[in-house]
């Protein structure tokens, strides 16, 4: 019989879970993660890596088209889907298997079953419906995540109504293609789609894509989704569907007129739920509201002792955000003195073409918080760097708050703004103003010369256009 | 706001060098990117140009001298508007030592004790340390210069104490008057969380922190965690004491406390043992000159500490008037943030609860609180026989770092002889 009172129990091993477990173990607590599934949760198995290993072939692949404007020649340029799929499962695999690695590297014990919370301090891990052990630790770190959220009418039946779990790991290219949400999680499988040729149509209730970005931002994407051939319906909500054979009739009402889309296949990504149910919540002081767990800026549920993180908590839904609050969890039990999470120095990425990324405030909700701001925009077109790659089609916009030149927000769509972020969030992290943003030497010749732009813009500085 | 001109590092590992040359003279004008004075560093002479603009208005440190600590105060530049009267109300007129100039004693008030700092208003002076180097963002250097907030002023949340943004926005929504006491006395209108269900373990309510109290918790666990502590007991005879203050009582309207009586007492030790009035700072022993005398005061809304400053200095009936009026404007939240921050030396006195004896934590910077017991009546031996006698124990929490061991009893020892023959006390 192992060893089974710990300093930390996590149950569930997302981005979340498996970064708690290192970090305590770093700390010097006995450590057990809890997981019924798979090592790595959703981002590394269903969600982050697998989805970035298929747009990566999409990419690829549009590349291989357009290799005549590099002057070079391609012929009988086609791709193989099951062997896409299979790269993508590969790289999840090799993943998942880093994090077994991990783990027991750094002597985390780990539980296969799912864990449900049996009274203060204790945990019951269940394989099949049997006990298969009672676990006990001072502190408890749920970290379940969540999943798809389903939509009365819209209910995945696996073979033409998808979630993201069946469009990861298709058998057959959808020649036409219906997407529901233009999320991130919408817009990068549409984005992957269509680059493979389905004919890809999405729909979104807000009145523009990728709503929670800036509104020019949404705008310039919807305008280069539709030169690629994709059909975007905002402020559209789907009413029905009819299945008959191997096609989905879909209803979609905007603007009070009624459209009837035939396709072969529909993804439905509007938005998430959290997994609260079989924890053991009930009889618990911990609070559930809209399907997440209540939580203060510590990562504190109702309960002394149990914490949640990542997608299980809140908002933003974001891998790098479970992480990051799996570390301030963790620590504060240590005894350390971690920061609390500001989320608006939390990076978003969209890795559809062409990427999106986001950090801090859109203009329009600064302006709503009564900042006075100074705006900068730079195009791809003026930068050296963009337009030898052939990837002139971009933009960044820069946001500051006149009165103190705080950057308050920073929204990129181009090639390689998921990469390109990071130095805003840098900056904002820092606390910098737009003096040290203007001062920092951009290397030349890049694609970060725009985020440097956007800054001078703002100030009536601008080189380059 | 006058501007320090602070010793530059000019090198990664540089940690002092030679003010070698003042290239401008006090009254120059200098505009950013002038070269203000040549700095010798181990490695090679190397120009220190100007970041503000204004006028030099003040060298601090002389042409040739060498071994200046990097970010030691070495001149003061004014902005525009401002004459050399504004120095004199800018902290940094206190000339400091060299650190090279060994033991030389700092004259330096020492950083505020456990309260929230004020915002510095044009008449109190930031009481810290100066001389050391202020940590915040750029983003919140540029908020709190355009509000006209001292940074020194200020303590940092972010990593290391950094100052950060939110720092500089809560010091400007406090009101300039207001005490800590005060400003947490207006919160508690927040209300306590429900108590919910005892569904598992035991029910409990949350009260916000108030902002003393986070003060209060923050300096307190820094203290126990990152200063030595050692702890020496004492027995202390007082029923001469007891009888001294009988009389005097007798014969004064003045109603005279034994804590009156310890709080001279203490002061007057630490005059004959002036090793024990110190602090520790990573670069010097800072040696005080003044004996300020910190109080414990137990408020609704937390401890807080107001000083009876030159306590050696003052009288029982000046330290008891003063006492009564501080404990009471303390409980009103009405202190004034100079009279309970600073203080070299710190009191804490259970006696009045019974307590016969506790170890109390050091108030940073301080060296030293002497935590007292009640005044009982016990069994002890006088010459040889068993007798009654009233017996107050004493503890004193030292920092180990700047006061050792005998130090510490040799101060009991002063004190001793101060309380069980207070005659002397009178002197
Ligand atoms: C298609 C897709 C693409 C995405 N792309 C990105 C992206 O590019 N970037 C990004 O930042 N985010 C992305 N996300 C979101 C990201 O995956 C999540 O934010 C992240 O996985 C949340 O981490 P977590 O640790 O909170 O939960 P999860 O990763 O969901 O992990 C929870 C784990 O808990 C386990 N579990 C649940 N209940 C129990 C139980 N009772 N006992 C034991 N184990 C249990 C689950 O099996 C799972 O392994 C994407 C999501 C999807 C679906």
């Amino acid at each position: 019989m192992s060893d089974t009172s710990f300093d930390l129990i996590v149950v569930g091993s997302g981005p979340g879970g498996y970064v708690a477990a290192i970090r305590a173990a770093q700390l010097g607590l006995k450590t057990a993660v809890v997981e019924r599934e798979h090592l790595g949760g959703i981002c590394l198995n269903w969600g982050c890596i697998p989805t970035k290993a298929l747009l990566r072939s999409a990419e690829v692949y549009r590349n291989m088209q357009h290799a005549a404007s590099y002057g070079l020649a391609a012929t009988g340029i086609s791709y193989d889907l099951p062997k896409v799929v299979e790269r993508s499962r590969k790289v999840a695999n090799q993943l998942s298997a880093g994090v077994k690695g991990l783990l027991k590297k750094n002597k985390v014990t780990v539980f296969d079953g799912a864990g449900k919370l049996a009274g203060a301090g204790k945990v019951t891990v269940s394989k099949n419906g049997a006990t298969v052990a009672d676990l006990t630790a001072k502190n408890i770190i749920l970290a379940t995540g969540a999943r798809a959220r389903v939509l009365p009418g819209l209910e995945p039946d696996g073979k033409l109504v998808w979630t993201y779990k069946e469009a990861l790991v298709p058998n057959t290219m959808p020649k036409r293609l219906l997407v529901v949400g233009s999320g991130a999680i919408g817009i990068e499988f549409a984005s992957f789609f269509n680059a493979l040729g389905s004919d890809v149509t999405v729909v979104e209730v807000m009145d523009r894509v990728l709503p929670v970005e800036d509104e020019e931002i949404s705008a310039f994407a919807k305008k280069s989704f539709e030169k690629q051939g994709m059909k975007i319906r905002t402020s559209a909500a789907v009413k029905g569907l009819k299945k008959a054979g191997e096609e989905v009739t879909v209803t979609v009402e905007a603007g009070g007129k009624t459209e009837e889309i035939v396709v072969d296949s529909v993804i439905v990504a509007a938005g998430i739920v959290g997994n609260v149910e079989g924890i053991g919540l009930e009889g618990t002081r911990i609070k559930v509201e809209k399907t997440h767990v209540v939580i203060n800026e510590w990562g504190e549920t109702g309960e002394p002792g149990v914490y949640a993180i990542g997608d299980l908590a809140g908002p933003p839904w974001l891998a790098h955000k479970a992480s990051h609050e799996a570390i301030i969890v963790v620590e504060k039990i240590a005894g350390k003195h971690p920061h609390p999470l500001n989320t608006l120095n939390i990076p978003g990425c969209t890795y559809c073409h062409p990427q999106v990324a986001s950090v801090g405030l859109t203009e329009k909700k600064a302006k709503e918080l009564g900042y006075e701001l100074k705006v900068g925009h730079f195009p791809f077109i003026g930068n050296g760097k963009a337009i030898a790659l052939g990837e002139a089609e971009g933009m960044v916009k820069s946001v500051f708050d006149a009165k103190t030149g705080e950057l308050l927000g920073a929204h990129m769509i181009g090639a390689e703004v998921t990469e390109l972020i990071q130095g805003y969030t840098v900056g904002k992290t820092l606390e910098t103003t737009e003096a040290e943003l203007m001062e920092t030497v951009f290397p030349h010749p890049t694609l970060s010369e725009t985020m440097h732009e956007a800054v001078l813009d703002a100030y009536g500085r601008v080189i380059h256009f | 706001m006058p501007i320090n001109l602070l010793m530059p590092a000019l090198s990664p590992t540089m940690t002092e060098g030679k003010l070698s040359k003042w290239v401008k003279k006090e009254g120059d004008k200098v505009k950013s990117g002038d070269v203000i004075a040549e700095i010798e560093t181990d490695k090679a002479t190397m120009e220190f140009e100007a970041v503000d603009e204004g006028t030099l208005g003040k060298i601090l440190i002389a042409e040739g001298t060498e071994g200046v600590a990097v970010n030691t105060p070495i001149g003061i530049i004014l902005e525009e508007g401002e004459d050399a009267s504004a120095i004199k109300a800018a902290p940094a007129a206190a000339a400091p030592a060299p650190a090279a100039a060994a033991p030389a004693p700092v004259a330096a008030a020492p950083a505020p004790v456990a309260a929230a700092p004020a915002p510095a208003a044009a008449s109190a002076p930031a009481p810290v340390a100066h001389g050391d180097r202020v940590f915040a963002t750029p983003l919140a250097k540029r908020i709190a210069k355009d509000a006209g907030i001292d940074l020194k002023s200020i303590s940092g949340s972010g990593p290391h104490g950094r100052i950060v943004k939110a720092d500089v926005e809560q010091a400007q929504s406090r009101p300039a008057a207001a005490a800590p006491a005060a400003a947490s006395a207006a919160a508690p209108a927040a209300k306590p969380a429900a108590a919910p269900a005892p569904a598992w373990g035991p029910a409990y309510e949350e009260v916000p922190l108030s902002s003393m109290r986070k003060v209060i918790a923050r300096r307190l666990t820094e203290a126990k965690q990152t200063v030595p502590h050692f702890y020496l007991t004492i027995d202390y005879k007082l029923d001469a004491l007891l009888a001294l203050r009988s009389q005097l009582n007798a014969k004064s309207d003045t109603k005279l406390s034994v804590n009156d009586f310890i709080i001279r007492a203490s002061a007057l030790a630490l005059k004959k043992v002036p090793a024990a009035n110190a602090s520790f700072t990573e670069t010097a022993l800072r040696m005080y000159k003044d004996i300020d005398i910190s109080v414990a005061v137990a408020t609704p809304s937390g401890l807080i500490t107001p000083i009876i400053k030159h306590a050696d200095q003052k009288g029982l009936a000046q330290i008891s008037a003063e006492m009564k009026d501080l404990a009471s404007r303390a409980k009103d939240g009405k202190l004034k943030p100079e009279e309970f921050q600073g203080g070299t030396f710190s009191i804490s006195n259970l006696g009045m609860f019974g307590i016969k004896d506790f170890a109390a934590i050091i108030n940073p910077p301080q060296g030293c609180i002497l935590a007292v017991g009640a005044g009982e009546q016990r069994p002890v031996v006088v010459d040889g026989a068993l007798a009654v006698a009233t017996v107050m124990s004493c503890t004193l929490s030292v920092d180990h770092r700047v006061v050792d061991g005998a130090v510490g009893a040799e101060y009991l020892a002063a004190l001793k002889g101060l309380i069980e023959d207070p005659i002397t006390m009178m002197l």
